[in-house]
């Protein structure tokens, strides 16, 4: 249904609204489907299926609000554990558009992973679960013809399934070269899935490699190359990378794409921010948050998102690694370190991300 | 009466590290069962509100059967009244407290939060959390002693305008969610030159704002829904928010009215301590006894005591609390004050009466 701005149904509820207030008519439309609502946006445990011993597919039904989303996107998913809402962001594994409107996430329990294991471990079907809107321009292109190389491992292979089983389903699989890593066979998400790709495309070349896996190969060898590369893929230089995986294998990929002077071909999609290296000894300093009086110390490592919960403040926040900007906070004065790139900024009434800077010195900010 | 003179202040110091102890192990245990508590009721409340109004609809069905009429549309106006309290009093009283913002629920956050009442919730908070908790009955500090415009300690000074107290409570209690919202405006202060219009004006503009879409829906809209029924509908409504504010009344004037309950200077309180504060919440605040639904419809005011000592802590967890702080007390020798329903609201319709008059003995502590 069209809920946006202007349409039949927001003019309808704007006047319920009044019979509603202070609420909206959507608080009452959740009490009979937690789907209906438009104040937010809640997803529904459809099923669950276990990918590997340690990662599993949750199958979400959104509510109306939902839009469609590119295969490759991601999105944020609520967690309430212990009664506290935790939020994390997952890649969406499904193709878009799927005839029973579900989307999948596939979850990797991280180990000391609390909302990774929660939803691994603890979630059922027919549990709701607050979600974001699609977001991420880790896509393929619509127009451009296009012979994609993707380099994944572990659950970094979610956005590419999603690519994978959306030109599947149109039939238009175009030449790919797809090159996973994956500790032993047994770990390999999608397993099944891939194997029969492979043997119903013949455009689609999967190259497994298993990096914990004793055999003829070196540990070296098991790992991003240039050798192994050029052997997978000779073509590599014509060819668009999509990677996404742990933070050393993109390191190592965009190290190589840079190197060899191909950036532009290179597509990343991080899941956790990329820390600079900071020297060992990076001042912290003491936090002032200006609106609530509070003050606390701090060390130059720790996110200061992480510094106000601690603190037993309750900033809004949403993805954690610098993308979404919900944490955004004003810097009333002091100096902060960007985290992944190490920069400091010391520019007073700039706006700082939270979850990817902390403190470099004493520091207010207004929260 | 001020602090209790047996205790030294080390010992005053030790009985506010005994109530940090217990504040700290029940807000480290908050957890899923408390969220479940509070969506559940939340669930329930919207569902009374809701049930509440479609049943008033369905009794105009009877009409002209006055006999089956009046049942039905009672039955609709107290689920209303029943949601409306709830709504209030457990719901937002609390989670305008912070009691719930640990959760991080975006959709159930203090500073987001707005309540089915005509005063606006910013001015509430203002008035409530920030005026009347930190200065709990500091007279001339504190403006719920007395509301500024009630006499109900010896230690008020006496004005003619007292003598009205038996009638202007009736009022009051009727009027309740009225008063509170003019409450901040502090009407005497600008009566009396103190306050600018200028200042209130801002206030006064976002209380018009409530109350335009508060009235509308109870007074045009949803009367307007049952076409010649108009009426009918509109009493419903309006019996429903006078059984709300006559409840509030009784259950928030047992808070800090009754016998026994302590006031303070601004000398007293000069250089407080942490401790101390909590001895003074203690002596300022007053339980009511009962069961479990009662607990929940006073919004856990009935643990008043408590609520002043912790309060943002979780209301749901006040029962279980408050048989320590009592305990802690009876070791202390610190006055508890609790008593039924029936006996917190004579004593304090007395003392309001009494005080109506010019007596100016100090009430025997």
């Amino acid at each position: 249904m069209d809920t946006a701005p202007g349409s039949v149904w927001s003019r309808v509820t704007g006047l319920t609204d009044m019979f509603a207030t202070p609420l909206r008519t959507s608080h009452y439309l959740e009490l009979m489907n937690p789907l209906w609502t438009t104040h937010k946006l809640q997803a529904r445990v459809v099923s669950v299926w276990d990918e590997t011993a340690s990662a599993r597919t949750l199958t979400l039904r959104p509510g109306r609000k939902w839009r469609r989303h590119r295969a490759g996107q991601h999105v944020r998913v609520g967690v309430p554990i212990g009664g506290m809402h935790h939020t994390r962001t997952y890649s969406i594994s499904s193709a878009p558009g799927r005839d029973d409107e579900c989307i999948t996430i596939t979850v990797k329990a991280a180990p000391g992973g609390r909302v990774s294991q929660h939803l691994v471990r603890n979630v059922v079907p027919g549990d709701y679960l607050p979600l974001g809107l699609p977001q991420g321009d880790f896509v393929l292109p619509d127009a451009v013809p296009l012979r994609p190389l993707f380099i994944t491992a572990g659950s970094g292979i979610t956005p590419v399934m999603s690519m994978l089983r959306d030109h599947a389903a149109r039939g238009d699989l175009p030449s790919i070269v797809h090159l996973h890593y994956a500790p032993h066979p047994y770990d390999v998400i999608f397993a099944k899935e891939l194997a029969k790709l492979r043997d119903d495309h013949r455009r689609y070349r999967l190259r497994l490699v298993y990096t914990r896996e004793r055999g003829e190969r070196s540990p070296a060898e098991r790992h991003f190359t240039a050798a192994q590369l050029q052997e997978v893929c000779p073509d590599w230089r014509d060819r668009d990378v999509y990677a996404c995986g742990p933070q050393g294998l993109l390191a190592a990929v965009e190290a190589h794409w840079q190197g060899a002077d191909l950036s532009r071909r290179l597509h990343l999609e991080r899941f956790h921010a990329p820390w600079a290296d900071l020297p060992g000894d990076v001042p912290g300093g003491r936090v002032r948050f200006a609106r609530s009086g509070l003050e606390v110390e701090s060390d130059g490592r720790t996110n200061l998102l992480r510094v106000a919960e601690d603190a037993g403040l309750n900033p809004p926040h949403g993805c954690r690694m610098g993308i979404c900007h919900s944490c955004d906070a004003r810097l009333v004065s002091g100096c902060v370190r960007d985290l992944r790139s190490g920069a400091v900024v010391n520019e007073h009434g700039a706006t700082v991300q939270l979850c990817i800077n902390a403190a470099a010195g004493d520091l207010e900010l207004e929260l | 009466m001020s602090f209790p003179a047996h205790l030294s202040d080390a010992a005053i110091e030790n009985f506010g590290r005994e109530l940090d102890a217990i504040r700290d192990e029940v807000m480290d245990s908050r957890g899923d069962r408390d969220r479940r508590y509070l969506l559940r009721l939340i669930r329930i409340q919207r569902g009374l509100a809701l049930g509440g109004r479609l049943v008033i609809f369905g009794s105009l069905a009877f009409l002209p059967e006055w006999l089956w009429f009046l049942p039905v549309v009672a039955l609709g106006t107290l689920l209303l009244a029943v949601a409306k309290i709830l709504e209030n009093m457990e719901i937002g009283h609390n989670v305008m407290h912070a009691q719930w913002d640990w959760m991080r629920d975006p959709d159930i956050q203090s500073g987001t939060w707005e309540w089915d009442s005509v005063c606006p919730s910013d001015q509430w908070k203002h008035s409530h959390n920030v005026v009347h908790h930190t200065w709990t009955n500091v007279l001339g500090k504190d403006r719920d002693v007395g509301y500024g415009m009630l006499r109900v300690t010896a230690q008020q000074r006496w004005h003619p305008f007292y003598l009205l107290q038996p009638v202007s409570t009736v009022v009051m209690a009727l009027l309740f969610e009225w008063f509170i919202a003019l409450h901040d405006l502090e009407i005497n202060r600008l009566l009396a030159g103190k306050r600018t219009l200028a200042e209130t004006y801002p206030m006064l503009r976002r209380i018009g704002q409530k109350v335009a879409h508060q009235t509308l829906k109870d007074y045009v809209l949803w009367p307007l829904l049952a076409g010649p029924f108009f009426l009918h509908v509109l009493a419903a409504n309006a019996v429903a928010n006078v059984v709300r504010n006559v409840w509030a009344y009784v259950i928030i004037f047992c808070g800090h009215f009754p016998e026994g309950v302590h006031y303070f200077s601004e000398e007293e309180v000069a250089d407080e301590t942490r401790a101390r504060w909590y001895v003074r919440q203690l002596l300022g605040s007053c339980n009511i006894d009962g069961g479990r639904l009662f607990h929940v419809f006073s919004g856990n005011l009935s643990h008043q005591i408590e609520h002043h000592l912790f309060p943002d802590m979780p209301s749901n967890r006040y029962p279980e609390v408050a048989p320590r702080v009592r305990a802690l007390c009876a070791r202390y020798e610190i006055p508890y004050n609790t008593n039924s329903l029936r006996r917190q609201f004579g004593t304090t319709t007395w003392k309001l009466y009494r005080f109506a008059l010019p007596v100016s003995v100090a009430a025997p502590a």
